[in-house]
């Protein structure tokens, strides 16, 4: 189909559309900007609107908040990626019996019956979240596979407070996105929802019926 | 000549006006969404400079498309994405059927595409043996009847909750009868989750391609684009050759005024950004990657700098939902993939002005889809202008289809118009004719009628203007 494509930009090039590029005023964006420690608070009332479940946590704490969630909500087990950094330092405090921590470590294609039918919950961590609409940002990779925060009815997600930004502009900007993205990124702002009938909401469609966020106060 | 082929958006308009359910199903879900979309910009002078912003970024990705264009090829074929090229909607149906069929796949999960609406894959990929079922659930709702989108957005929003708890109970295996949404969703939920586990194939649409880095970027709710584009061994996308734009930065202004002026959402449920199928160490993802970029008349009307305004378009679905007519009449009356306001200039551009005449004079131009406009596509302006060329043949016009608009009995009354105007006795005689016995002419009488069908027949004044003042003895008239 390559003559489609020599067609088609050989089109596109006679047009001869040039001209001066118009400029582009980013003042709208970097009005919007917060201090550190109100982001969170910010971020939750986004993601709250939109159903998403709130856990406090300390830097320390944190694996405590998630187990005894797990004890609570009587999961049989728990999704888990092994080698990344949240994974590795909640299985590194996981106490035996209970909620069984299941690693995701082999390719999809060994247990994608599992996956659908047997997972009560999947863990991953966030690389970031979005205070002005409330938002985190995911890096799904070989240690925390995409399909761990899609597939599992519930998803518990670790979000750090000193990894917020402003808005999905300046954290692009921050976590360097423009120049180089990872095969895989997203922004996850609520359990999956839906408004196709009727304009009625509905949650939990395809994805995950409950987003649980686990959020580390780390700024001092 | 168009008046043999036409499609009459009259007629069908006429027909969706008497139909009080479709009304009341459309008025509630427009009024819903103009409310919600408005609690979004509180700030007026936030909403014009983001218009401003995103207009601006969309124009820039526009006079610098073919050099975008190639830069994105060469970062996502870089990236691993298989990136193919279609003239036309037929060309790119025989791409994806080449590509499912040399993997041997039976099934094709959708996420939501209106490319693929404008290509009538499902319709094609059956005829050939291959199951395309729709994921989204406004999508799979009217997959179900054998329906088209009446929204761009929300596609099934002509039906009601009662219409279509009566359709799955008829035609979802073990369903009830229920008219609570969340049993309704949950249905919907088991049945598609095992179609995304047993797909041999998924396939989804492109909200924004990102030329720096060759990234496909996603707006959903749902999750179905994420289960469409990760859970099946291969990911095939469709796009309309007009949706890259230069960078990544580039993309977050467009992504915050598209979702608020949809949906009146600040914020998606998902933004995916994919680069790449499956890479080194990853444990899931698609293996295989490919995209499909389809032209299908965009070049042509890419080449006319007012028109290529429409191709700035983010399909927000905003012009639809405040506009009068629309709301009204709904999706299905344009018999066009793309309803409303924008499919008013698209439609016509890409299948001709003449075929589509129809569509460029069903609108009262009163400026509410110009006003909403993210990225302040004039559509207005453009019917004007559409208007015109659909019967003019001007030189240098680029427009499909220009000057076939033209009819008999339009070209007659002008000449006559014309003669009249030009030659002051002729006129004398038929004002003195319509003054006297304008009145006894029936409302049914040709060109009258088309008048009368919706207004009353006018009533000529006893005497014309310049008898009045010729008789208050004012000279020279």
């Amino acid at each position: 189909m390559s003559d489609a494509r020599t067609a088609i930009l050989g089109r596109l090039r006679a047009s001869g559309q040039t001209g001066p590029l118009p400029d582009l005023d980013t003042a709208v964006l970097e009005r919007k900007q917060w201090p550190a420690t109100e982001r969170a608070a910010l971020l939750r009332k986004g993601m709250e609107a939109v159903h998403t479940e709130f856990l406090e946590a300390t830097p320390a704490d944190w694996p405590a908040v998630v187990r005894a969630c797990c004890d609570r909500e009587g999961f049989k087990n728990l999704l888990f990626g092994p080698t990344s950094e949240a994974g590795s330092a909640l299985a590194a405090a996981w106490a035996p019996g209970g909620t069984h921590l299941m690693p995701y470590d082999r390719p999809v294609e060994a247990f994608k019956d599992e996956l659908f039918t047997g997972v009560d919950a999947g863990f991953t961590g966030t690389v970031g979240g979005i205070a002005e609409t409330g938002g985190l940002l995911l890096m799904p990779g070989p240690a925390e596979p995409r399909l761990m925060s899609l597939v599992p009815p519930i998803h518990i997600a670790l979000l750090r407070s000193s990894t917020i930004q402003d808005t999905f502009w300046s954290a692009v900007k921050h976590l360097g996105w423009g120049r180089a993205l990872p095969p895989n990124a997203l922004l996850i702002s609520g359990p999956s929802k839906t408004a196709d009938i009727e304009q009625t909401l509905a949650y939990g469609v395809h994805g995950p019926k409950r987003l649980i966020v686990v959020l580390v106060d780390d700024l001092y | 000549m168009h008046a043999d082929t036409e499609i009459k958006f009259r007629d069908s308009a006429a027909k969706a006006l008497l139909d009080p359910q479709l009304r009341a199903n459309f008025r509630r879900a427009m009024d819903g969404l103009i409310f919600k979309r408005k609690a979004q910009f509180p700030n007026p002078r936030d909403l014009e400079d983001l218009r401003d912003l995103s207009t601006a970024i969309r124009s820039r990705s526009l006079l610098n498309l073919p050099a975008l264009l190639e830069q994105f090829e060469t970062q996502a074929t870089k990236n691993g994405i298989q990136v193919h090229w279609a003239e036309t909607c037929d060309q790119a149906n025989e791409l994806i059927l080449g590509i499912l069929r040399s993997k041997g796949a039976k099934t094709l999960v959708k996420g939501k595409s209106m490319v693929s609406e404008e290509m009538h894959l499902n319709a094609f990929l059956e005829e050939h043996g291959i199951e395309a079922l729709e994921s989204d659930l406004g999508e799979y709702i009217i997959q179900l009847d054998g329906e088209t989108p009446s929204h761009i957005i929300m596609p099934a929003i002509h039906k009601n909750k009662n219409q279509i708890a009566r359709q799955f109970s008829q035609k979802i295996k073990d369903a009830k009868y229920t008219e609570d949404v969340d049993e309704l969703t949950a249905m919907a939920r088991k049945v598609l989750r095992q179609k995304f586990l047993d797909a041999d194939a998924g396939l989804s649409g492109v909200n924004f391609a990102v030329a720096e880095t060759g990234t496909l970027c996603l707006v959903e709710n749902e999750g179905n684009g994420r289960m469409s584009t990760h859970v099946p061994p291969i990911h095939i996308a469709v796009m309309g050759l007009e949706k890259v734009v230069a960078t990544l930065e580039d993309v977050a202004p467009l992504y915050a005024i598209l979702t608020r002026s949809a949906t009146g959402q600040a914020v998606s449920t998902y933004f995916n950004l994919i680069t790449a199928p499956r890479g080194a160490g990853e444990k899931d993802g698609p293996q295989e990657m490919h995209l499909v970029i389809l032209d299908n008349g965009r070049s042509r009307i890419y080449a006319d700098p007012q028109l290529q305004a429409t191709l700035r378009c983010i399909r927000c679905g905003a012009c639809m939902n405040h506009c009068p007519v629309y709301t009204r009449v709904g999706g299905h009356a344009y018999e066009a993939v793309y309803p409303g306001p924008i499919g008013k200039i698209l439609t016509p551009q890409t299948e001709g002005v003449g075929v589509r005449h129809d569509l460029i004079h069903g609108s009262s131009l009163c400026g509410a889809c110009g006003e909403v406009c993210p990225v302040k596509i004039p559509i207005p302006e453009i019917l004007v202008r559409l208007r015109r060329e659909a019967t003019h043949e001007d030189v240098g016009s680029q427009v499909n289809g220009k000057g076939t608009g033209r009819t008999a009995t339009e070209d007659w009354a002008w000449r006559l118009w014309a003669l009249a105007n030009k030659r002051p006795a002729l006129y004398r005689v038929i004002t003195w004719f319509a003054t006297r016995f304008g009145n006894a002419l029936p409302a049914g009488a040709p060109l009258i009628k088309d008048w009368t069908r919706t207004r009353t027949k006018p009533v000529p004044a006893r005497r014309s203007l310049s008898e009045r003042v010729r008789a208050k003895g004012v000279p020279h008239v």
